[in-house]
């Protein structure tokens, strides 16, 4: 993370990979990859993070939590339904 | 975002009183509240409450929800409420009330620069490495992890997130921002010791 052009990219490497990023950003982040072996590593790790969380099982809420929860609001009747 | 239109029929339904809407809310709504309140508190017996909480207030409140935001997005304010005040009480130290922070400014350089994306699949899928994924998710300043939490792990828009927060759109898309780079930074440690084990 040596060069000038960095920070520019550091700021804008979200709008980059959520495809969010103007055709001309995108053309001058890759220009900018091409030649900093730092930056791409960075992109290419944070990229890696991104899809990590988006494959993350979800906690599950606990069959006797939903049971509590019906019960707390006098909602019983409709555990069934 | 699930079913904006469903949840407007759902939301009438509740304003008339109808019990049967409040079930269906309920298990609609609840997973979510769930996972929101828990990552956010990191204790299963106190999301629970949170949860519990969060559909009381709501269906006390329902008159008073204008529907500006989705009945999810509002839902989820309220768990984010009840999850602050709870942190605020544990840790009032480490929860500022304020949004003082110049989020666009001075985002922290790089300093995990090892490539670790080439490791082996099962590397990625070990419950080790989901306990580190989760455990990295807890140790995010809490303005940063509850933006992470709802726009990356439960889906809501940008927009959603902002309006469930109270905060700007482009606040939202910088909290994001820094909390994918502190989450990268923080899990590169992890990754490359693997890698290097690896080789």
């Amino acid at each position: 993370m040596e060069t000038a052009r960095c920070p520019h990219l550091l700021e804008n490497m979200s709008a980059y990979l959520d495809g969010e990023a103007s055709a001309e950003l995108c053309a001058e982040i890759e220009r900018h990859l091409d030649g900093c072996e730092d930056c791409r590593v960075v992109v290419d790790t944070l990229r890696k993070t991104i899809t990590l969380y988006h494959e993350l099982p979800q906690p599950e809420l606990h069959p006797e939590a939903r049971l509590r929860l019906y019960k707390s609001l006098d909602l019983s009747e409709f555990l069934n339904s | 975002m699930l079913s904006e239109d469903s949840d407007r029929v759902l939301l009438e339904r509740l304003r008339r009183g109808d019990k049967s809407a409040c079930a269906e809310c309920i298990e609609r709504h609840s997973p979510g509240v769930y996972r929101v309140a828990l990552r956010l508190l990191g204790h299963e017996a106190e999301a629970e409450e949170v949860m519990q909480e969060t559909f009381l207030s709501a269906f006390k409140a329902i008159d008073k929800f204008e529907g500006r935001a989705g009945l999810a997005t509002w839902l989820y304010r309220i768990a984010h409420n009840a999850a602050l005040m709870r942190l605020r009480r544990a840790q009032p130290e480490q929860v500022s009330v304020d949004d003082e922070e110049a989020f666009g400014e001075g985002l922290p350089v790089p300093t995990q620069l090892h490539d670790w994306c080439c490791l082996p699949e099962r590397d990625f899928e070990s419950s080790e490495t989901r306990a580190a994924l989760e455990r990295a998710i807890h140790d995010l300043p809490e303005k940063l992890r509850v933006v992470f939490v709802m726009r990356e792990l439960e889906g809501l828009s940008t927009e959603e997130t902002a309006q469930a927060l109270e905060i700007s759109i482009d606040a939202a898309k910088v909290r994001l921002h820094r909390a994918r780079l502190q989450l990268r930074e923080h899990l590169s440690p992890y990754f490359t010791e693997l890698a290097q084990t690896e080789a």
